[in-house]
């Protein structure tokens, strides 16, 4: 058995000495700052240990795992494959469709389901109608951020609708347990689809109306224009996925790229950022990579909502989950970035491994590398716009 | 006995504006944002300011352990004061003015620098990381401010000849085309040269008197987001609504210094149609409502400027507007 | 490439520390020693018919027979291929080389596999739990994990 105390770093602090968690020795006229788990702006659960030089940061160590709830230990001690699920739910709890359509999708290739295009469609629809809500969630957050509390509440407004056509389906505003192995819980009642393309007509100048307040506003620009700079190459090796990994530039979409569902029958743009304001990969980029991509997910929900065909959702969902022995791994695209899910199955209906790689967890490893020489304000703004989500971080 | 009472008029002022403005931040805030604010508690959320100073008032007093006691009690006091001693040079309507100095606008901006003492008291007092950051943030900006303010009000005085705000708020009665925002009682064409570097002046002192009250885009000292509040972080109950009364305060002063140097005081824009005593008073406190809900406005609208943006915007944008505008008004003036 | 043409490659350059490989399941695996990891990855990024410049994911495992395994899932956006490469270790000697110089991202996920599964990265920068207190004792995520009584004085099963 190795022990903590027989690794190079140790963690009990010898006295006279100030050193960070991770061994690093401070300089004299360096201090340590600590914010959070407990702060009004970090978005969860988090803790960052800041080395600071007056206001310039020198060094930041994220502090992560206040909220691991053992997503893979309770994977392996579940009866069946169906019922892990609603803890993949609970992992990213802002977007719960998109975890349950990766795992969903994991499985069903491992077992070599094929699921009735209807079932596509509404899966199709309800991923990108999460991809919104998720999205004006992280846009809102980030303008309370830089100190615009009013944009949050316009978002909220508008994914007070979104909530209410997945409770119609679902019965459930946040956690859903919607997306089956093989097909969906619930068909879509009668109403939906009219309500869904009324939403997406009232949404469309709802965005402009938020980048009128927000985006374009001159301080927003000067706050968040050329801070927290990801270059590509950097992103590239730290995995960073999503809108970051597009906002520094690089043209990579796996509804595009990495095909899977019925994403390639639709016709859609992923959006890049340019660097209009500042840099390409700074702060501002990832704002308005996210604003750009509500857009085009708008568009997909018109065109899936104008073609999905009838048929019986429930038809593919076997009666029982038995893969034969093997592996995988699946990723999908959920909004903030690459969620991969490595399934191992050793032949039972329990599963022998479930690794859940989590789109914020890589995100926010980069967080020292791009934080170094900014200040305490820009901290919050970068922070902001990695858009974690603390229960997929620690799952 | 009679002075006491004289000077502890502004006082009830106070207290009932900071009833009626908490109420109004509460709601202007939340219909701005497309919801409702408190409406069970009275018709409306009318009673919640009460129920909120009620609150208040009944909190535990905590002082850290290691907090400077005797700093820490004493911080919220001075700000108070040093806020409080301004309002004793605001002409409130023409026959009320707490002490009738001739040098009133600068015994305004004298006094009220002491908030930034009471300011780093607090922070520095309560022990806290965060706190000494907020109350230095706030020293540097709110000093950094004082010297746009200060130009402002020498702008005005130039135009009107005296410091006594009481004098300055006689020279524009007469209508509102004598109002100093417009140019003040003067010639037509020294007027109309005027009425450009007037308004960019009565401009740039409204948004140095939001940099002086720590609103937003300018509230980096207590920013929530970053700082959980700042200065204030470790108060609570009644002293926090000390600091809080004392902001609320500050508001209004500084609405009322820019309302009676450059809005005509307590004069009607009507020029003799309701004009006097008491109709002094409603004109000077409507006209100053109405600068504290533009501020409110503003506050929820914007984000907020990051520390060195805010100097830069003081040092190298504000000031040298204003040495413009101090010239141009000379030479105008000398004309 | 395909899976054949990577495994051959790998096969000529590096012999054998490639030890095997299972090429005709669903997503080709290759096998390499634990204490030439680093190698092989620095070739698989920097070797232009390979580029494999993006590691998607690295995962610990424990086999339930004695073995530790960790899994890495490398793809290359520029051409667009993916490969899967395993090391394996003993529970009594789990060590693997780290490949947190070559790919920034492997950093937090080997500490993840430390933090779960007690398998030690040689030459990893900063190995420390990432996800339970620094003063957890014990490696959940293995088969034979006992849950202690107490942890600082708290009783830990409720």
């Amino acid at each position: 058995m190795i022990e903590a105390k027989t690794l190079p770093t140790s963690y009990v602090t010898q006295p006279g000495e100030i050193r960070t968690s991770s061994g690093k020795t401070l300089h004299t006229d360096e201090m340590i700052i600590n914010m959070g788990p407990q702060h009004p702006s970090t978005h969860g659960v988090l803790r960052l240990e800041i080395v600071v030089d007056g206001e310039i940061i020198v060094d930041v160590i994220p502090h992560i795992g206040y909220l691991h709830r053992c997503f893979e230990k309770h994977a392996e001690h579940m009866t069946n494959y169906q019922q892990v699920l609603p803890y993949a739910d609970r992992m990213d709890y802002v977007a719960a469709m998109n975890m349950e359509h990766g795992y969903a999708l994991a499985v069903e290739r491992m077992m070599k389901i094929e699921v009735p295009e209807r079932v596509e469609y509404i899966r199709v629809i309800m991923a990108e109608l999460q991809r919104i809500a998720s999205h004006l969630i992280a846009v809102g957050t980030f303008g309370i951020d830089a100190g615009a509390f009013t944009p949050f509440l316009y978002a909220f407004h508008d994914r007070e609708h979104i909530l209410d056509l997945y409770e119609m389906t679902c019965g459930a505003r946040l956690l859903y347990n919607y997306i089956w192995i093989g097909g969906v819980s619930h068909d879509l009642p009668p109403q939906f689809i009219d309500k869904a393309k009324e939403f997406c007509t009232y949404f469309k100048p709802r965005i402009k109306q938020f980048n009128d307040l927000l985006t374009f506003n001159e301080i927003f620009v000067k706050r968040c224009a050329n801070v927290g700079v990801l270059p590509k190459d950097v992103a590239i090796n730290y995995a960073c996925s999503g809108p970051m990994l597009r906002a520094s530039g690089v043209n990579w979409d796996l509804r595009r790229d990495d095909p899977y569902s019925v994403y390639n029958r639709f016709e859609w743009e992923p959006q890049v950022g340019k660097g209009e304001m500042g840099t390409v990969g700074d702060t501002w980029d990832r704002h308005i990579v996210r604003m750009r991509e509500m857009e085009q997910s708008v568009r997909i929900i018109e065109q899936a909502l104008a073609g999905i065909p009838v048929g019986n959702v429930q038809a593919a969902i076997p009666k029982r989950i038995r893969p034969e022995a093997g592996e995988i791994y699946a990723r999908t695209e959920t909004p903030r970035g690459e969620l991969g899910y490595y399934v191992i199955s050793d032949g039972s209906t329990t599963p022998f491994r479930v690794k859940a790689r989590s789109p914020a967890f890589v995100n926010l490893s980069v967080l020292p590398e791009i934080s170094r020489g900014a200040m305490i304000a820009d901290l919050v703004l970068i922070a902001g716009s990695v858009d974690i989500v603390l229960g997929e971080v620690d799952r | 006995m009679l002075a006491v009472v004289w000077s502890a008029l502004p006082i009830v002022f106070i207290l009932l504006y900071a009833l009626v403005t908490l109420y109004m931040e509460m709601k202007v805030a939340a219909h701005m944002q497309d919801r409702l604010a408190y409406m069970r508690t009275g018709w409306h959320g009318t009673l919640q300011p009460f129920a909120d100073i009620l609150k208040l008032l009944q909190k535990e007093d905590t002082i850290s352990v290691a907090a400077d006691k005797k700093l820490f009690m004493l911080a919220p006091y001075v700000v108070f004061v040093g806020t409080y001693g301004a309002f004793s040079t605001i002409p409130f309507t023409s026959l009320y003015i707490g002490s009738n100095i001739d040098l009133g606008a600068f015994f305004i901006v004298a006094v009220s620098s002491l908030v930034v003492v009471g300011i780093l008291m607090g922070g520095w007092a309560s022990n806290n990381k965060w706190s000494i950051f907020g109350a230095m943030r706030s020293a540097a900006q709110m000093v950094s401010y004082e010297i746009p303010t200060a130009l402002t009000i020498l702008i005005a005085v130039m135009i009107t000849g005296s410091l006594n705000l009481q004098e300055v708020a006689k020279f524009q009665e007469g209508g509102i085309q004598n109002w100093v925002v417009f140019g003040g009682p003067m010639p037509l064409t020294q007027k109309l040269l005027l009425i450009p570097f007037t308004l960019v002046t009565f401009l740039i002192l409204f948004i140095a008197s939001l940099a002086e009250v720590n609103r937003t885009p300018f509230d980096l000292p207590e920013a929530e987001s970053e700082l959980v509040q700042g200065f204030n972080t470790e108060y609570s109950g009644m002293r926090f609504a000390m600091f809080y009364l004392a902001e609320y305060a500050n508001m209004f002063l500084v609405a009322a210094v820019a309302v009676s140097l450059f809005l005509g005081g307590w004069a009607s824009p009507f020029g003799s149609f309701m004009s006097g005593p008491v109709w002094g008073l409603f004109w000077f406190v409507g006209k100053g409502m109405v600068l504290v809900f533009l501020q409110i406005w503003i506050r929820w609208t914007l984000p907020r400027l990051r520390v060195d943006q805010l100097m830069y915007t003081s040092w190298k944008v504000l000031t040298p507007f204003l040495f413009v505008c101090i010239f141009a008004v000379g030479i105008i003036l000398v004309l | 490439m395909t899976a054949e043409e990577i495994y051959k490659s790998l096969k000529t350059r590096f012999g054998d520390a490639v030890r095997e490989a299972k090429l005709d399941a669903r997503q080709p695996w290759i096998l390499v020693a634990w204490n030439s990891m680093k190698e092989v990855a620095l070739f698989l990024r920097d070797d232009p018919a390979m580029q494999f410049d993006y590691l998607m994911c690295l995962s610990g495992v424990d086999y339930n027979d004695g073995r530790l395994g960790v899994v890495y899932h490398l793809s290359s956006m520029v051409h667009r291929h993916k490969i899967v490469l395993k090391a394996q270790c003993t529970k009594d000697n789990s060590h693997v080389q780290s490949v947190s110089a070559v790919w920034g991202t492997a950093n937090w996920h080997e500490r993840e596999a430390y933090d779960l599964l007690g398998i030690v990265f040689d030459e990893h920068p900063d190995l420390r739990r990432i996800l339970l207190p620094y003063d957890w004792e014990g490696y959940p995520l293995r088969k034979d994990f006992k849950v202690p009584e107490f942890y600082n004085g708290m009783k830990v099963p409720y």
